[in-house]
């Protein structure tokens, strides 16, 4: 109970004294915290909802057959409803169709139709079954009848009885709304409608998307599985609809982690500054803290207290952080979505839900990073000699202690060692622990380093001895270098990793425009009115395209989704003309593919694949592999790798020739045409619009797509630039308090200072200049420290990451901007600093005790 | 081990034999130094400037060890261990510096109070202690708003407040005017005498060293009696 006193009033007299600074500290653990938890609950609000739509299409069943094409024919259907164990069987036609008139330029421009036979669906999927108007039940199995979800009616503004327009390939197809869904969720834009009547009007006679399975009750999951996969060919894929589940967090998981740790940064600089903070309020206590020992306070009691101050500091700061972060979360939400831009989760609303067990694992890390933070100084402080402790200028000693360059190259060489290390589980945690190794290694060795600098500049200024005030803070710089380092950790994390990020998002943009101008050679492209249409243009149709008149050459493109492994997101096979003798005319390759003289002598058909590919398919480049495109399996050869910023999940490149001979389909959805000289792009369009189907053509062009790609990047990394430009803020929040902190320590010196003759705004001008000299020197360090870890994200963090390499790409002026607004900033702390602390009288600054 | 075998129920004695410390930076301070203080006496011990009269308090406070030599107090060694060095400290010792050392962000109230919290004590006693040193109605005051006489009073109340067995004062007015110095003498030796405890004082004032009931000279051979005139 009296121990509770004291501690009380030590701690009020201590935060009454560093008022500044302690709010400094909770607000920058605040911005941290709040910046996690915000995306922490945007992330498991938006997987929650994705899910929750997941499984209220796939139902009630136990597994889903699929095949590895997004199609397969329907003679599967009888034999696995008729199969032992099996309870009941749903067959589905999943297809997306094109809404004229309704395509943005993203890609949310169509609208998801599932054909379902309503008397299986109704056990198996009973949300998804249409409901009719009274009186007009057989709807469900009308022709021309399609069900909404509310938020598709809304979207397309329709109601119960509207025509609704709809196109799949150049085909318009005409339904009536009939109705809405049993349950959906909010924003979850779906339409349903009888299976035979969707395969009728959208040309898939006989073809299913999938079959739900309902298993008896005692059959074995796992052995049915096993059975049915090892009796269906490799063209089919058996899935548990948990599966789907997985499948939707590997979709997104390299990107939130990413967001995660960008996060973190904001609450790892705010570890900094708590540290800054903290231990140069300790320092300037060390007396008082001595007198306590020498009155009686143990040791443990000291080290008790002085933590205890910084958890309390913690929890505040957490406490304002998680409110923060809820309303951080609402903000974006409402403003970027469920995928904070990066468009992996359209068409659902999350709503953000209090979560009891993440609010506390956020008020315990905002705890952790004040202990952490506050551990050493404590630490120091508690084993401090009293008697030593209580006489003034004994604070080198405490700072010596720091001077561990030993400690600081140990994570420096860990950092490089972990740079060698592959992914864990798919991520880039080493070449995480690398960055945060590093930036603990060079901050570790900045006293070292800011006396190396300083004192050579001292040397070099005491020739030509001028300034009276140079010196002063040169002397000050080079002897009491700890003090300067402790003072510039937050903002040398900020900052490097500032710069680091700058590094690697120039350098992913450049990459992204230089791959774009590989990837668009052509002057114009077409393509109907949905991507990856499947049935896109019939062979007559290629026929009309081909012939239009100022054409000089014309490439058939068609894609689609292929799901290789049922519990990663599908991959994108792209068939089109490819120069086997010079792939890279058309394709952006590494240097990684194979010769013409090896693919000469192979029989097997070749492919290129993303670098995606390699890393989540093991595709290396010579492999062999069977891939069940068409009915028959074929080998195919791994011929190089390519590029692919469009797809981290992965991608197959390979000759339409080659795929129309496996698949004998010839269905194209997208050309490539390269003009005559003389014939503009538009007198293009005007042809190929007066086509008869012209209605159908959607028409693109290079700079067109070129300029949508960049702003697709740029509205992904819209958060990435927030976070940083937070923990720039943490990092200048950092200077401020430390220099403030140090300020207070310096009071007497100003007092002597002052009775020697120096004016006020002599001083206020040392602190600038000090505030100007460190902030240099911690920009240089930070730089160098900042191109090193750009290097990690660029060349391990990525590829690991999202599987695509990139050139490396310096942004100048970008990062000079950044320099001088920092510089700037740094300085204008330090004189606003300064001037408080000279507002004092020169006699009670001397008279000053402690 | 530890304050608990120490028996301070009554009197109190100290005792030192044949200490010897050596700095870190091979300086000899003591050589087999010996000295004795017995219950309710008071002190003074003067010298040169770094002939270790500081050194000698830590040692008796436990805030410094010797490298030889014996510490006793009623007997019983002075323990080594930090803890039960800090307990003896924290209830039988008071301390007097010449720089105060009043913390700055406590009220004068909370100043005094500081020994008696440490303790467990309850804090009554801080008021009457300082209207012993004559700061009443000045409780609620900080520091900053005191005089160096006035701080130096709180830091005897501060000193005495729980009743402690031994007070260690290092040059207490070395900070004061001479009148000041010498109205804080006189209350310090009345307050100590009539607290019963033992004293020692570490001065380079003459004048200091008077008030005392014995008067040491600390050499660089030891300590040295010196006749009170």
């Amino acid at each position: 109970m009296k121990h509770n006193l004291l501690s009380q009033w030590l701690l009020q007299g201590q935060w009454h004294r560093h008022r500044l600074q302690i709010s400094m500290v909770i607000i920058a653990i605040a911005l941290g915290i709040a910046l996690g938890f915000s995306i922490q609950l945007i992330n498991s609000a938006a997987i929650h909802e994705f899910s929750s739509a997941v499984k209220s299409l796939s139902g009630q069943s136990d597994l889903q057959v699929r095949a590895i094409q997004s199609t397969f024919y329907e003679m599967l259907y009888p034999k696995l409803a008729q199969r032992e164990g099996v309870e009941s069987a749903s067959p589905v036609l999943e297809i997306q169709v094109a809404v004229p008139g309704q395509s943005d330029d993203t890609r949310n421009g169509m609208l998801k139709i599932l054909g379902i036979d309503v008397f299986r669906a109704m056990t198996m999927t009973p949300d998804i079954v249409g409901v009719p108007a009274e009186g007009r039940g057989f709807d469900t199995l009308a022709i021309d009848a399609i069900f909404l979800s509310p938020a598709a009616m809304e979207w397309l503004k329709v109601r119960q009885d509207d025509s609704l327009i709809l196109r799949l390939g150049t085909k318009t197809v005409t339904l009536r709304v009939a109705g809405g869904l049993v349950r959906s969720n909010p924003g979850q834009r779906l339409a349903v409608m009888d299976i035979g009547a969707a395969q009728w009007h959208f040309d898939h006679i006989g073809l299913l998307s999938r079959i739900d399975l309902k298993l008896k009750q005692h059959v074995n999951l796992e052995q049915f599985k096993a059975s049915l996969e090892k009796e269906l060919s490799s063209q089919y894929l058996v899935a548990e609809t948990i599966d789907q589940e997985k499948r939707i967090n590997n979709m997104s998981r390299a990107y939130r982690i990413n967001l995660n740790v960008l996060a973190l940064v904001a609450l790892f600089t705010g570890i900094f500054l708590v540290f800054a903070t903290q231990f140069l309020a300790t320092l300037q206590r060390r007396p008082q803290l001595a007198l306590l020992r020498v009155l009686g306070m143990t040791k443990k009691q000291i080290l008790l207290q002085i933590l205890k101050e910084s958890s309390l500091l913690g929890l505040l700061g957490a406490i304002l952080g998680v409110v923060l972060g809820y309303g951080f979360a609402i903000s974006a939400l409402y403003f970027l979505g469920g995928d904070l831009g990066a468009g992996f989760f359209p068409d659902i609303q999350p709503k953000i839900q209090f979560d009891p067990w993440l609010t506390l694992i956020f008020l315990m890390l905002g705890i952790s990073v004040t202990l952490m933070g506050s551990a050493i100084p404590a630490w120091e402080a508690a084993n401090a000699h009293p008697a030593q402790a209580l006489k003034s200028g004994n604070e080198v000693l405490s700072m010596a202690r720091l001077n561990k360059p030993w400690a600081a190259t140990v994570c420096i060489i860990l950092a490089l060692i972990f740079t060698q290390l592959p992914p864990v589980a798919e991520l880039p945690l080493f070449g995480y622990f690398a960055v945060a190794l590093l930036l603990i290694g060079g901050i570790g060795w900045m006293p070292a380093l800011a006396k190396l600098f300083f004192s050579l500049l001292l040397r070099f200024v005491n020739r030509y001895p001028r300034n009276v005030l140079t010196l002063l803070v040169l002397a000050r710089l080079s002897n009491a270098s700890h003090q300067a380092a402790i003072a510039l950790g937050g903002v040398l994390a900020s900052f490097s990793l500032m710069v680091a990020m700058a590094i690697m998002v120039a350098s992913f943009r450049l990459s992204i425009e230089h791959w774009l101008d590989h990837i668009l050679p052509a002057d114009i492209y077409v393509r109907t009115e949905l991507r990856q249409d499947v049935i896109g243009f019939t062979r007559s149709e290629q026929n009309a395209l081909a012939s239009a008149s100022g054409i000089e050459r014309i490439d058939f493109i068609y894609s689609q989704q292929i799901s290789l492994d049922s519990l990663r997101p599908s991959v994108t096979l792209f068939a089109r003309p490819i120069d086997k003798n010079d792939p890279g005319s058309i394709l952006p390759l590494t240097d990684d593919f194979l010769s013409t003289e090896v693919l000469a002598n192979s029989n097997a058909i070749p492919i290129w694949v993303s670098e995606a590919m390699v890393d989540l398919y093991d595709f290396q480049v010579g492999k062999q592999i069977t891939l069940p495109l068409g009915k028959v399996l074929h080998e195919y050869i791994v011929a190089g790798v390519w590029r692919d910023y469009g797809r981290q999940f992965g991608a197959i490149q390979m000759r339409l020739s080659d795929y129309q001979a496996v698949s004998g389909e010839f269905h194209i959805n997208e050309a490539a045409i390269w003009l005559t000289d003389g014939v503009s792009t538009q007198q293009m369009m005007n042809t190929l619009s007066a086509l008869p189907f012209g209605e159908a053509l959607v028409f693109w062009q290079p700079n067109e797509i070129r300029s949508l790609s960049l702003k697709i990047f740029d509205r992904s990394f819209a958060v990435t630039y927030l976070l940083e430009i937070i923990a720039v803020l943490v990092g200048l929040l950092g200077v401020a308090a430390s220099f403030s902190a140090q300020v207070l320590t310096r009071i007497k010196e100003f007092g002597i200072l002052r009775h020697m003759g120096l004016t006020r705004n002599q001083i206020i001008h040392m602190l600038t200049l000090e505030g100007g000299f460190l902030t240099s020197f911690g920009i240089t360090i930070g730089f160098i420290l900042g191109s090193s870890i750009s290097l990690i994200l660029i060349f391990i963090v990525n590829p690991q990451s999202f599987h695509w390499t990139m050139q490396l790409h310096m942004p100048w002026i970008w990062l000079a901007l950044m320099i001088i607004s920092l510089l700037f900033s740094a300085a204008l702390t330090a004189y606003i600093v300064g001037k408080s602390a000279v507002a004092r009288q020169a006699i009670q600054s001397v008279k000053e005790d402690w | 081990m530890g304050s608990a075998l120490i028996n301070m129920e009554n009197l109190f004695a100290l005792e030192l034999h044949d200490i010897d410390k050596t700095f870190a930076s091979n300086r000899q301070i003591f050589s087999r130094l010996s000295f004795s203080l017995r219950h309710g006496e008071y002190v003074a011990i003067t010298g040169e400037s770094g002939i270790g009269k500081s050194t000698l308090l830590n040692l008796i406070a436990g805030l410094d060890v010797p490298n030889e030599g014996d510490v006793l107090i009623n007997g019983t060694l002075l323990p080594k261990n930090d803890n039960a060095a800090t307990l003896l400290r924290r209830k039988h010792f008071g301390f007097i510096f010449q720089a105060f050392h009043i913390l700055p962000h406590l009220t004068v109230l909370q100043n005094v109070a500081l020994p008696l919290l440490l303790n467990q004590f309850p804090i009554d006693r801080a008021q009457s202690m300082l209207i012993a040193v004559g700061l009443n109605g000045r409780e609620q005051d900080f520091p900053h708003q005191l005089s160096g006489g006035e701080l130096q009073r709180v830091a005897i109340a501060r000193a005495l407040v729980h009743k402690p067995k031994l007070i260690l004062a290092d040059e207490p007015t070395g900070n004061l005017d001479p009148d000041t110095a010498r109205e804080i003498l006189y209350l310090l030796r009345a307050e100590i005498k009539n607290s019963g405890a033992a004293a020692i004082i570490v001065t380079h004032s003459q004048f200091a060293a008077q008030t005392a009931d014995r008067i040491l000279q600390l050499t660089a051979t030891g300590l040295f009696p010196v006749s009170q005139s």
